[in-house]
């Protein structure tokens, strides 16, 4: 490794990095060409470095990295005038589809990319690329009796739209391929010039399911940009609200898992379940899935002081229920049969793509936002991180179980220790820019934002963790039969949309 | 796994019941299907949803539908896994340039005499979505339109409100 840095920060100071103005709570560092290929060989060199971003603007390319043995994130900012720039594809996988997006929403060109293919871009955008325009190129599949079967970009059930492509030996899938980018609605550019609270509004629509995990991430890059904080009232009402959104996601996935193998008695069960956390989220904050209630400043609205009791309930029921629910899930053998040893995501794959959530702490990468990079109130509340090493579907059901019991536990401590006081903070109008890691129930989201100096939003980037996980997907699905990837998709409920941007 | 059976026998269904029709839907019904052919649908109502761009936010309460709660298909009322068993598109999101063809297609396959039914505000105009190069715009941009569900996103007791008034207009005019 080039400087023989070990540390990220380190290594960035030798590689000749300098810091950037005002962008907190991490620094930002510009290199130069000779700096940024420095960082690609390092990156190439070392694991314990995860590529949290990539991401561009006109003339720019920026990377937010994360030193995992330090816990310490920086982002990576180069010129590129001429809008070419060495790509980092080759060191980290990961980089694959954010160089390809990158060139389909912003002329960038990453000189060494393996794939040059248009990811987003279609070639159905009035102000699309040329590159786009010629029929896109699948990948080959040689071999004697191979089929494929196409599916997409309409799904047979409620789904997002996405293109998947399989190659099969029989009933063995060889090759999947995915295409993305269907629900494109160009969000960063809808983001750029907006007043803070309309692109916070975007924000919580970046993926439906997440729209308090966005909103969060999002509201914490802006009080980052602005150097301020939300009070400690709305810190906490963040967490409940988070919370209440993991376990109704988890609740609901893990039911789908179920349903996937054929048994949708837990199915059944865990829509009844989810459906009255949704409204108890509707009691308490007036919007069953909680939009637009975290905002940049701190809560739109407080908590209704009626709901609070019927959370309580709602978790004691929820404390009985879930171990109920495992024990169906653990002593089915119909189920097991399907679910153990199904989908298998190894835990080396799974580090260099850096991907989180259950995908990553399925298959025994310990990260979560709200340890590792933590933010209030979680280092003030008690809880474990599930980590399992199998990478399986089971795997991934498991994790969404054991998170479930640890967010009720939070979600005790956050009713408990509720601080009386302001729900949020009238925000200055100033330029910065700011970063936020927020764990959202799929894995951690990352934003990026820059203010102007009326308070505008010159430039946003929301990065769902999806962008790390639907590579993986791939890789999972391989040498199993067609029949399963219903159930190993459900597994990483991936979003499309939060991709798709 | 006995004890959860057992339990959910003796307490019962969980099942409520439903709302009324949604007035404003049987409105705007009404004066659509004036000189429509007749439909022949009975009580019964097949369903293919199509995500033509949403964030997934109508596709999470689309879902609920089926849960226990609402439990959609007493009704009559199902969804189907192909446009060519279907009465009913139920589209959401404001219509993405990448879905434009996808979502024509399908209406495509889908025998008459249809229904689309655009559900959640990005599926009426393109909500907060429109006016980006990457948006068409509302549904009815692409495929005609017949009845209007409102919400961001809207609960699942205001969409099966629009469906119950789509089933009953359609009984209506048999």
């Amino acid at each position: 490794m080039p400087g023989q840095a070990r540390d990220l920060r380190s290594f960035l100071t030798v590689a000749g990095a300098r810091l950037a103005a005002a962008h907190r709570p991490w620094p930002r560092f510009t290199v130069d060409l000779a700096g940024w290929r420095r960082l690609a060989e390092a990156l190439a060199g070392t694991e314990t470095w995860a590529l949290l971003d990539l991401w561009g603007e006109p003339e720019q390319v920026h990377a937010a990295l994360l030193d995992e043995a330090a816990n310490a994130v920086a982002v990576v900012s180069l010129a590129c005038p001429d809008r070419h720039f060495p790509a980092l594809s080759g060191a980290r996988p990961a980089a694959v589809r954010l160089e390809r997006a990158m060139r389909d929403l912003f002329a960038l060109e990453a000189d060494g990319a393996a794939d040059k293919r248009a990811w987003l871009d279609h070639g159905k955008w009035p102000v699309g690329g040329e590159h786009a325009k010629a029929p896109y190129e699948y990948l080959p599949v040689e071999g004697e009796g191979l089929h494929v079967i196409p599916v997409g970009p309409v799904h047979a059930g409620i789904i997002e739209p996405g293109y998947f492509r399989f190659a099969a030996s029989g009933e063995t899938v060889v090759r999947l391929e995915e295409r993305l980018g269907y629900v494109h609605k160009g969000i960063e550019g809808l983001m750029a010039g907006r007043p803070i609270a309309e692109a916070a509004k975007l924000a919580a629509r970046v993926s439906g399911d997440s729209a308090v995990a966005h909103s969060l991430a999002f509201a914490r890059a802006v009080e980052a940009a602005l150097g301020t904080e939300a009070p400690a009232r709305a810190h906490y009402l963040r967490a409940l609200m988070a919370e209440l959104e993991r376990v109704a996601n988890h609740l609901g996935d893990f039911g789908a898992i179920c349903n996937d193998v054929s048994f949708p008695l837990i199915h059944a069960h865990c829509g009844a379940w989810r459906e009255r956390v949704l409204r108890a989220a509707d009691a308490a904050f007036g919007h069953r899935l909680m939009m637009d209630r975290v905002v940049p400043g701190g809560v739109a609205r407080d908590i209704d002081p009626a709901a609070a009791p019927g959370i309580r309930a709602l978790v004691l029921d929820l404390r009985h229920e879930v171990p109920r629910l495992a024990s169906v899930y653990e002593e089915k053998a119909s189920i097991q049969d399907r679910t153990v040893a199904t989908g298998v995501v190894s835990p080396a794959l799974v580090r260099r793509f850096a991907a989180g959530g259950f995908v990553g702490r399925g298959a025994g990468r310990a990260f979560d936002a709200r340890r590792n990079a933590p933010y209030p109130p979680y280092d003030k509340l008690a809880f474990d991180v599930p980590v399992l090493a199998e990478g399986d579907v089971d795997a991934r059901a498991w994790i969404r179980l054991r998170e479930i019991e640890q967010s009720l536990g939070l979600i005790g401590q956050v009713l408990d220790a509720l601080p009386e006081g302001p729900i949020a903070l009238s925000l200055p109008a100033a330029a910065g820019e700011g970063a936020a890691l927020v764990e959202g129930f799929r894995g951690e989201v990352f934003a990026w934002v820059r203010l102007d100096a009326e308070g505008r939003v010159a430039r946003a980037r929301p990065r769902d963790p999806s962008w790390l996980q639907w590579p993986l997907l791939e890789a999972a699905v391989r040498d199993n039969i067609v029949a399963d990837f219903p159930v190993c998709n459900k597994s990483f409920n991936c979003s499309y949309s939060g991709h798709d941007l | 796994m006995l004890r959860l059976l057992s339990r959910a026998l003796l307490k019962g269904p969980l099942t409520e019941a439903a709302p009324a029709a949604d007035p404003e839907g049987l409105a705007e019904l009404a004066r659509k299907l004036q000189g429509a052919a007749a439909a022949r649908l009975g009580r019964s109502l097949a369903i293919r949803e199509v995500d033509a761009g949403s964030c997934n936010g109508c596709e999470l309460e689309i879902h609920a539908l089926n849960n226990p709660i609402y439990d959609v298909e007493r009704f009559g009322i199902r969804f189907v896994a192909s446009p060519r068993h279907a009465d009913v598109l139920l589209v959401t999101g404001p219509v993405t340039h990448n879905m434009a063809v996808a979502l024509e297609r399908t209406w495509r396959a889908t025998p008459g005499p249809k229904w689309v039914v655009a559900t959640g505000d990005c599926a009426l105009d393109g909500g907060c979505f429109a006016g980006s190069y990457a948006v068409v715009g509302g549904v009815d941009k692409v495929v005609p339109v017949d009845l209007r569900i409102k919400g961001c996103p809207p609960r699942p007791r205001d969409i099966l409100a629009g469906l119950l008034a789509l089933l009953e207009t359609a009984e209506g005019k048999r």
